[in-house]
């Protein structure tokens, strides 16, 4: 029996058939992004009202770094893109389209991360780190909680992906890492406008 | 649909989702260079982030496909649960001045 069959009709006469229709492990990688995505509103609540309460707020971003933020935007938004091509070649069975689908989002997940670090560099050399005042903080922090996660995807996709090809790992643990890899990418797309496009020095 | 995925061309079939995800990352870099108020910009880009991210959740991460049930057990609850931290946000400013927040 699959595993969308047991999520269908149950195992047997032991279990009742799943209410959402899916596999379990998908189904807690959801769990898992809505507590992970309350967590994320937590801190992005607690900016949006820091922000809004401070009118001595530091504004650091000139276009330089704008630049840098679209790229890391278009970056990321395609990587979900490669990652949906993994997913689906995976399900199809196309083993070599699904890993050469996984590396390239590996790829891009890394060209992230790297610019991420290169801003963050940009700040420091400004001066502005964990400890000068409450937009490194809340900056670093939430930023760093993304950039956490997305090194954490990377991490999870390397494994996966070594798994897949060696059939150890099915198409169904490709498809739950993408969810997780999308939602990545969700979060980036409140990240972004809250915490850099409101920052920007006009 | 199914023809697409059937074919294994799904980078096409979500190509224009892709674009429409980037037109509203522009369309929110275009208004941050706008003279407006902090507040009033915090509530236009909130409410774009808002409009990307369904389309990111209904479209890459599949939850127009799946049953019915999982949108409506997991959307109306975390929703909730955002909303009762806004509340709470808002008491915990009106307790550190201890005076009522101000709007």
């Amino acid at each position: 029996m699959s595993e969308t069959d047991a999520a269908l009709h149950g195992h047997g006469a032991l279990m009742e058939a799943s209410p959402y229709a899916i596999p379990s492990r998908k189904f807690t990688m959801w769990l898992f992004i809505i507590s992970d995505a309350v967590t994320f509103g937590a801190f992005l609540f607690a900016y949006g009202y820091l922000r809004v309460a401070t009118p001595n707020w530091q504004r650091p971003f000139e276009t330089g770094s704008v630049i840098n933020v679209v790229i890391m935007t278009v970056v990321l938004v395609t990587s979900s893109l490669t990652m949906l091509g993994a997913v689906d070649a995976a399900k199809l069975g196309d083993k070599a389209k699904a890993m050469k689908f996984l590396y390239s989002t590996m790829a891009l997940g890394a060209i992230f991360a790297a610019l991420h670090i290169r801003e963050w560099f940009q700040l420091f050399a400004k001066g502005i780190t964990l400890s000068s005042g409450l937009f490194g903080q809340t900056f670093f922090m939430i930023t760093g909680l993304h950039l956490l996660h997305v090194i954490s995807g990377i991490i999870a996709m390397l494994v996966i992906a070594r798994g897949y090809s060696r059939e150890t790992l099915t198409p169904s643990h490709v498809e739950t890492t993408g969810l997780y890899w999308h939602f990545v990418d969700l979060v980036w797309m409140f990240v972004v406008p809250l915490v850099y496009l409101t920052n920007i020095s006009h | 649909m199914a023809t697409a995925t059937a074919s294994g061309n799904v980078i096409r079939k979500y190509l224009p989702i892709y674009f429409v995800l980037l037109a509203i990352f522009f369309v929110e870099v275009f208004l941050a260079f706008q003279h407006f108020s902090t507040a009033t910009l915090v509530v236009l880009l909130l409410a774009l982030a808002v409009c990307s991210a369904g389309l990111g959740l209904m479209y890459f991460m599949h939850l127009a496909e799946e049953h019915r049930n999982l949108l409506l057990t997991l959307i109306p609850v975390t929703i909730f649960v955002l909303l009762m931290m806004n509340m709470f946000w808002s008491d915990s400013v009106r307790l550190l001045h201890m005076r009522p927040f101000q709007q």
